[in-house]
């Protein structure tokens, strides 16, 4: 045997130490207070991070979302509580015409980016693939916590940009170029726009750091018998969600980097022939805004997947558990997402059917978009065909589950509408369109997210939420999220374009103005019932009803085979095998078969 | 032990999967700006110019480098230390050789009156700043993470014999390499 072949043999024998761990039983090693919850390595308090920051988050970006919504609904009254807490951005009380574009694009950027990427994936591909494929950590605890702390590290970026003199970006979340790229275009384009930039950048490093440990881990750390075929949908919807982000992440980077050079050293990849008031005309010739367009879409689109893929699969998982059935259709479900992960590749264009694109390019780029209706057709089939003579556990995590089918109901049909690029021509940048992704991304992927919390929060934290404030929060948030943004669809049907300050100067939307004041008066409701689950989230931490039975649901997944509270390593003692899939549900007379559970002589085919 | 290799199947190492992942990842930021490049060229306004025949070398020298890091991963495993010591730092040495290379190439450009930025600047020529610059802070990554090994190597006190690091900085080397001869490739026949 040669010296390199008995290293190989070496080298091969770590691997199968650190794939199994066998001899390692759980970690005891001394943990301060720096290292168990600030620079922690430790994937369940990575995910406990990544949640709280973007709670944090999402109320700051839920609250733009109301102080914006006030100039909407009550544009012609002052609020002088607004300059006490705004300043010059709401001078006698009424929220400015840059001060409502800053929120307006903060609010954007926020949402999609820090709270339903890092905060849905970052915590759940954390929290669940280590616990659901049978492994002691990520396959890389370290850039785990970089992850993390690039995150981090972004939002203070992000939070600075607001209390610079000049104000935050205000172009918009998707930050095209001319506007993005010159200081002189607009108070917010100077240094707001250069800390949008490096926040964004940031993040993107954050992600890119994440995505790869989570395909990694999926691919390298199962546990014996855990093959793909047997991993809980959860985890396939999030080995994808990684997939998309580590695959369009980097080209969004690669449009970043060359705004930064239009921005800053005069090149002209964006920009040309422009002439600015006060400043006259620009030397730039040559460049192409639409260039940016396409980079940024190229992310833009699959961003739209990688926010919903980790809600629809924690959707599948949870229908299931409190179904007490078998998932229906468990390789459809699988090769639906594959679908999904592909055509989001090849859809990008979708969004700039009004740039002057070739009509014919557009045709296929239509044709693409409405193949999407497929897979997601068969995902509906397969969760209502799981409902289908369930005997539901009407849980909070299971309303909050059925109330994502709803809305990605809603929300997909109208994407058919929008996926037409001759529909489009009237409905692009109105409130239809406002409408279409708030329901079928924001609010259904924040129902996912409601949906995981409720439901993986006794594996978080040891302790139940409660349950009665769960049902008001569900009831008044899926009531509130409809009367919120279904009158939107009628106000775009008749033309109200989006992202304008103030509707009551045009004859044709002034009839809009009671509805729009509604809308606003229910965003205001259903914010405050937000809160109401944040106090039932943070109080429960404290307080909550202990957890007795470490898998209150009856599920079969591995993570409620660890200790209630598990420490760093998750097992005591050695990981559990894994003898059969994860929806034995209703099976040959039992009401439920964990996957530990070796295959019995008597059992039925599975 | 070895009836357990037979009956699994091989694993490769999480953390050389994960750099596989993330040259996949990388590939990606490149396919976007060629694709932009290949965009923008077939508009107006494209400036036509030689590439800096100081380029060649360049390629030529990551090329070498490549060499040098294949057969240092070779000494390193011969366990011949001294060999390898030598070897991986001529791979450095040969990494800022070819950055300061491109440099140069950037200056005979503006010597040529190609302005690279700023307002007179042509975007093809911003373009070949952008891209190549890039790779160039790719290749600065190989040169810290040789840098890292060795030093690493020094300070610790345990001899280990694990080939992991100097696997992995030896495949991020060699895609640095192809990833620089695609571009070349790109610049002169195919953009």
């Amino acid at each position: 045997m040669s010296n390199e072949a008995v290293l190989h043999a070496h080298a091969t024998t770590e691997v199968h130490h650190d794939a199994h761990g066998d001899h390692h039983g759980e970690h005891h090693h001394h943990e301060t207070f720096i290292t168990k919850y600030v620079f922690s390595q430790d994937h369940k308090m990575i995910a406990k991070q990544f949640l709280i920051t973007g709670m944090v988050w999402a109320v700051l970006g839920g609250l733009m979302s109301v102080l914006f919504r006030l100039q909407l609904g009550y544009p012609d009254s002052t609020f002088p509580w607004l300059e006490d807490i705004l300043g010059k951005w709401a001078a006698g009380g009424k929220i400015t015409p840059e001060a409502y574009y800053a929120l307006v694009t903060t609010h954007g950027t926020v949402l999609v980016f820090f709270v339903l990427t890092a905060g849905l994936s970052g915590t759940f591909a954390n929290f669940l693939i280590p616990l659901q494929v049978g492994a002691r950590d990520m396959a890389s605890p370290f850039m785990n916590m970089l992850s993390y702390w690039f995150f981090f590290a972004a939002g203070i970026v992000m939070l600075s940009s607001l209390f610079v003199e000049t104000g935050p970006f205000s172009g918009g979340w998707t930050a095209y170029p001319p506007l993005s790229a010159l200081g002189d275009a607009s108070p917010g384009s100077k240094t707001g726009m250069d800390l949008w930039l490096i926040s964004m950048a940031l993040f993107v490093v954050s992600s890119l750091l994440g995505g790869l440990n989570y395909i990694a881990t999926v691919l390298n750390m199962r546990t014996k018998g855990m093959s793909m075929t047997r991993l809980p949908l959860t985890i396939w919807a999030l080995f994808f969600t990684a997939i998309l982000g580590v695959l369009s992440f980097p080209v969004l980077f690669s449009g970043f980097i060359l705004l930064i050079f239009d921005r800053n050293f005069g090149t002209s990849f964006y920009l040309s022939d422009i002439f600015i008031n006060g400043v006259g005309a620009l030397p730039n010739e040559g460049g192409s805004a639409i260039l940016y367009q396409h980079l940024f879409w190229f992310l833009g689109h699959p961003e739209v997947y990688i926010i919903l893929l980790p809600a629809m699969g924690m959707v599948s998982e949870i229908l299931s558990v409190n179904s007490r059935k078998p998932i229906f259709g468990y390789m459809a479900m699988v090769g639906s997402l594959f679908a999904i992960a592909i055509l989001a590749f090849l859809v990008w264009a979708h969004h700039m059917f009004v740039t002057g694109l070739n009509p014919f390019l557009g045709s296929i780029f239509v044709l693409l978009t409405l193949l999407i209706a497929v897979p997601s057709a068969i995902k509906v089939f397969n969760w209502l065909t799981t409902l289908w003579r369930g005997s539901i556990r009407f849980t909070p995590a299971m309303l909050f589950a059925i109330g994502f089918v709803s809305l990605f109901i809603s929300g997909g049909l109208t994407g058919i509408w929008l996926g037409n690029s001759a529909l489009d021509i009237h409905l692009h940048d109105t409130y239809f369109v406002v409408a279409h992704f708030h329901i079928v991304m924001g609010v259904a992927s924040m129902f996912g997210m409601f949906a995981g919390i409720y439901h993986w929060f006794p594996k978080m934290y040891g302790k139940q939420l409660n349950n009665t404030l769960g049902y008001i929060h569900f009831w008044a948030t899926i009531a509130g999220a409809y009367l919120i943004f279904w009158p939107m669809h009628y106000q775009g049907l008749a033309g109200m374009p989006r992202r304008y300050y103030d509707f009551s100067a045009w004859e044709s939307f002034n009839q809009f103005g009671d509805l729009n004041r509604f809308i606003s008066t229910v965003a205001m409701v259903v914010f405050a019932v937000q809160i109401l689950f944040l106090f039932n989230f943070f109080h429960s931490i404290f307080k909550g009803r202990k957890l007795t039975n470490p898998n209150p649901w009856e599920s079969n997944t591995l993570e409620w085979t660890t200790p209630i509270n598990p420490g760093h390593g998750n097992w005591v003692g050695e990981i559990p095998e894994v003898h059969r899939w994860a929806y034995d549900y209703a099976k040959d007379g039992k009401e439920f078969i964990p996957q530990t559970t070796p295959v019995g002589a008597d059992e039925s085919q599975h | 032990m070895t009836s357990v290799q037979a009956n699994e199947p091989q694993r490769i190492h999480p953390q050389k999967f994960t750099l596989w992942v993330a040259m996949g990842s990388i590939v990606m930021m490149f396919a976007g700006l060629t694709s932009a490049y290949i965009v923008k060229k077939n508009q107006s306004t494209w400036l036509e110019f030689e590439l800096p025949l100081v380029f060649w070398y360049s390629t030529g020298v990551i090329l070498l480098s490549s060499i040098t890091v294949h057969l240092a991963q070779k000494s390193f495993k011969a366990r011949e230390m001294g060999r390898y010591r030598s070897l991986i730092t001529a791979t450095a040495i040969l990494g800022v050789l070819f950055m300061a290379l491109q440099v140069i190439g950037f200056l005979n450009l503006e010597s040529r009156n190609i302005a690279l930025v700023g307002s007179k600047s042509n975007s093809a020529a911003s373009f070949l700043l952008v891209i190549t610059g890039l790779h160039m802070a790719h290749v600065l990554g190989g040169v810290i993470a040789i840098l890292v090994i060795v030093i690493r190597a020094y300070i610790s006190r345990v001899k280990h014999y694990s080939s992991l690091s100097i696997d992995m900085v030896s495949t991020y080397w060699h895609f640095v390499d192809i990833l620089w001869i695609y571009l070349f490739i790109f610049y002169n026949w195919i953009g």
